[in-house]
């Protein structure tokens, strides 16, 4: 197992009484994508700040590349390869889409304590961040104030700004959360491409989406890991369908 | 440092408090269930004490004084919601910060222009005139006294309206959940406008106790209105135990810290320094106080639960 | 002043963002054109007493230049601004009461000075988010302004009055009227100029970007935390120049200039002009300034007609001067 790129052991977060992540211990290898399903409430989105440091943890580790980076706060993580989305989406609304993108590239290429120059006119950053947003089919939309783009649309900025940081480990919180079928393939699209190329654990309650992109599924239920493994032999396994998959199938 | 004198000076750092949390309860109230920087509290307290002055120079008698100035201070914080603050919840700070500061130099060119800039003074009640031997050697004038225990008395009242009462238990829920208040159906409106008269009534009382002890005059209300503001953030903003704990805290410190600091620190430098040093430090010891509560405490002493 | 912004309002053509690039360039210098031929209508046979209040607006519109930068790119709400005044204005005073009264000494000093608190109280305040931010950087000021008026071997609660404005390198040029005047408007060119650049910036992006979404920059790689620091502390420093200038104008130094009042000006200025523009700031301290004197021309009451002023601006002008004229526009 050392050739894992995320490898989470034994984490643990409490919010009161409240055991919110209870001795979750995952791997994740490189290039795979690993989907983390359960009930709401089960801790998932929990468990993803942690990862990428948004929340502190109360007990365990988390190692990145073969780096303890459970103390480093999420800025740090950010340059180590770990880049998320968010459950409610995080964009700047007030900047435009391309300009959302350029701030991430601006990230990880030079100082950004520069206090001289036109941010907004660097070509570099600015190319990049255009055939990002071509990636996530947004290449239209560039020069739109990123608060007036669609629910769908945002989304797919979110990933693009992701991807800018050039990360070797994507986080995604509910990518398909409240979008219409339609919007919802087109993001599936942009996973797949995804896929293979990044190490990526994804959040999702989109049961066939998660089933038709996973390679290992992992499923939480009251912070706890009850199974995890191959795609279907945890969609088979009883445990699972009584905890939750069950409701579905009933 | 007499024992006397400590004791003199906890009981006036304790009457500080009291005044201090008159003026606090109102404005962490609005500023916890209303998000709302209410700048203005100052001058409601000074308008109060202005009240007292008039009234009480009009009919000759304090106490018909304050049975008429608790009303108009009452009428004043309800007229200024409807006129103005109203229009302002929901919005920004700063928004509130540029209105409130412009009741502020209002309220206090109104008072100017009415009584004029020379300080009023206020007699002390017949009534509570004079001292009384609290213990052998400690004589305390009885007005002191009474503002103590008045101001005490409303503590407990405050704290059995916010806990025992039904619009406490509103005001309470809407200090932690406003929106599930307003979607229980309760008028927060009204709440809102209560709360608010209230608060205003409060300092307005505040005013009017510590007209008889204080000159009167314009601008009166700047400086309590820092000290109310250091209050709140200590005790944590919405909560009226915080307020209350912090109030008498800051009280008590600012008292002492002012009579003390030099002697203390005589016992590590030369006395000319130590009064110097002492002088210099014991206004900003409250500041330093917000300061460290604040930088391990973000949200004070007794956050409100959110 | 006043005709630049009712010709602005009156043209209907909708903005484009390439036209609202230039209108944004154009303001300013018509700002400062103004500013730079004012002293001409001292010829025209205007009181030059009217300089002396332009001079002062000058130096305020500094100090709100400055805060804007924090408050308007980097959301930082600082209700104790003022101390930087005072900060600045004390340097001054201080040093010429050492027999110390060059600006080549005074200036430098003032600026570290201002740099130093900046950093040791931001350092503090910056961990502290929304209203609590707010009232501690109000609690710094309040104890450097206690500091000041305990302090009575610099004039205390009096404050101390200066027998010479500064000298540059030994020469009394401040000390001429005209010189002093383009001076400070010298200063009020390169505050805009330097606070215009960072906006900008890379740096100035960051900034702007943690003003609207702090989880998402941090998300990205960036410390919202640094990038304030730094812009408080070259706020701060700014701040300090309209100090040093202050204290020059009015060739007095008062603990005064650091009371919570004079905080809550500086936020009304910057708030009156509207948020976030730079030159809006220089709007709102002219326009508060040139209020507050024209006002007081009619009576010594001023204030009972200003206040009521602030609040109707505060409920009916959602975004100042600038953003009602700009509406209008739209």
């Amino acid at each position: 197992m050392s050739e894992a790129i995320l490898d989470v052991e034994n984490l643990n977060k409490s919010f009161g009484a409240l055991r919110v992540t209870d001795d979750v211990s995952l791997q994740v290898m490189p290039g795979e994508l690993h989907a983390i399903i359960g009930p709401n409430g089960a801790g998932k989105t929990t468990l993803l700040h942690q990862v990428s440091g948004l929340l502190a943890s109360d007990g365990g580790t988390v190692r990145f590349g073969g780096e303890d980076i459970t103390g480093l706060p999420m800025h740090a993580r950010v340059h180590r390869g770990i880049a998320r989305t968010f459950q409610i989406t995080s964009i700047l609304p007030g900047f435009t889409a391309l300009e959302n993108v350029a701030l991430a590239v601006q990230g990880r290429s030079g100082s950004s304590f520069r206090f001289f120059g036109i941010a907004s006119r660097e070509q570099a950053l600015n190319d990049e961040a255009a055939s990002l947003l071509d990636l996530v089919g947004l290449a239209a939309r560039a020069d739109l104030g990123a608060g007036t783009l669609s629910h769908g649309e945002k989304r797919a900025l979110e990933i693009a700004i992701a991807l800018a940081t050039k990360p070797r480990l994507l986080l995604l919180d509910e990518p398909l959360a409240g979008m219409g079928h339609e919007e919802s393939n087109k993001v599936i699209e942009i996973l797949r491409s995804l896929k293979g190329r990044y190490a990526i654990v994804l959040i999702e309650h989109d049961m066939d989406a998660v089933f038709a992109l996973a390679d290992r599924v992992t499923v939480l239920s009251y912070g706890r890991v009850i199974a995890s493994g191959d795609p279907a032999v945890v969609r088979s396994s009883p445990e699972v369908r009584a905890a939750y998959l069950g409701d579905e199938a009933a | 440092m007499s024992l006397t004198l400590v004791l003199v000076q906890t009981l006036n750092g304790l009457q500080l408090g009291v005044l201090l949390f008159l003026i606090a309860a109102g404005l962490t109230l609005v500023f916890g269930v209303m998000d709302f920087i209410n700048l203005a509290h100052g001058v409601q307290y000074m308008v109060g004490a202005y009240f007292a002055a008039w009234f009480t120079a009009m009919t000759g008698s304090f106490f018909v004084g304050l049975a008429l100035a608790l009303p108009s201070a009452l009428l004043l914080g309800l007229l200024l919601e409807i006129l103005v603050f109203r229009h302002l919840y929901g919005r920004d700070h700063l928004a509130q910060v540029l209105a409130t500061f412009g009741v502020i130099l209002f309220l206090n060119e109104a008072v100017r222009i009415l009584w004029g800039a020379a300080p009023l003074s206020v007699p002390v009640p017949e009534i509570l005139s004079g001292s009384i031997v609290l213990m052998p050697g400690l004589l305390y004038p009885v007005y002191r006294i009474a503002i103590i225990v008045a101001g005490l008395l409303i503590a407990v009242l405050l704290y059995f309206l916010v806990s025992h009462t039904r619009a406490g238990m509103l005001v309470r829920a809407g200090a932690t959940h406003p929106r599930m208040v307003s979607a229980l159906g309760v008028d927060i409106r009204r709440l809102f406008t209560l709360v608010f008269g209230f608060g205003a009534m409060l300092a307005g009382f505040a005013g009017i106790m510590i007209a008889p002890i204080l000159s009167v005059e314009p601008g009166m209300g700047d400086q309590i209105l820092i000290l109310a503001f250091v209050v709140i953030v200590i005790g944590g903003i919405g909560s009226i135990r915080g307020a209350f704990v912090a109030a008498l805290l800051i009280g008590l410190v600012d008292t002492l810290g002012r009579s003390f600091s030099g002697d203390l620190l005589r016992l590590v430098m030369s006395p000319a320094e130590a009064s110097q040093t002492g002088r210099a430090i014991a206004p900003m010891l409250i500041y330093v106080l917000m300061a460290a509560v604040l930088f391990f405490r973000p949200a004070g002493l007794f956050p409100a639960a959110r | 002043m006043s005709d630049l912004v009712s010709s602005a309002s009156t043209s209907d053509v909708p903005a484009t963002p390439r036209l609202r690039g230039t209108v944004a360039l154009l303001v300013p210098a018509a700002i400062f054109l103004a500013f730079a031929l004012a002293p001409l209508l001292v010829h025209a046979g205007l009181d030059p007493f009217y300089l002396s209040i332009v001079v002062r607006i000058m130096i305020f519109a500094i100090a709100a230049v400055s805060l804007d930068l924090i408050l308007g790119f980097g959301g930082l709400v600082s209700f104790g601004h003022a101390a930087f005044l005072g900060i600045g204005a004390y340097a001054v005073g201080i040093l010429a009461s050492h027999g110390a009264g060059d600006a080549f000494l005074q200036l430098p000093v003032a600026l570290f000075a201002s740099a130093v608190f900046a950093f040791l109280t931001g350092w503090i305040s910056l961990r502290t988010k929304g209203v609590h931010f707010i009232m501690i950087t109000l609690a710094f000021a309040q104890m450097a302004y206690f500091m000041m008026t305990s302090l009575s071997a610099y004039g205390g609660d009096d404050g101390m009055t200066l027998w010479t404005r500064s000298t540059v390198a030994g020469s009394k040029v401040l000390g001429d009227t005209t010189a002093f005047y383009y001076a400070c408007l010298g200063a009020l060119i390169l505050s805009y100029a330097i606070c215009r650049c960072l906006v900008v910036s890379r740096f100035g992006r960051v900034l702007r970007g943690a003003k609207e979404n702090a989880v998402r920059m941090e998300a990205i790689g960036f410390d919202p935390f640094r990038f304030r620091l730094v812009a408080y502390v070259v706020s701060g420093m700014i701040c300090g120049l309209a100090g040093f200038l202050l204290a020059n104008h009015t060739e007095y130094v008062s603990p005064a200039y650091m009371a919570w009042q004079r905080s809550g000006e500086l936020l009304i200025m910057v708030i009156l002009g509207g948020l976030g523009t730079l030159h809006g700031a220089i709007i709102g301290a002219t326009a508060f300034l040139f209020l507050e004197e024209w006002l007081a021309g009619f009576t010594e009451h001023w204030r009972i007609v200003f206040g009521p002023l602030l609040v109707l601006v505060a409920i009916f002008m959602e975004r100042g001067i600038l953003g009602a004229v700009t509406r209008r526009r739209r």
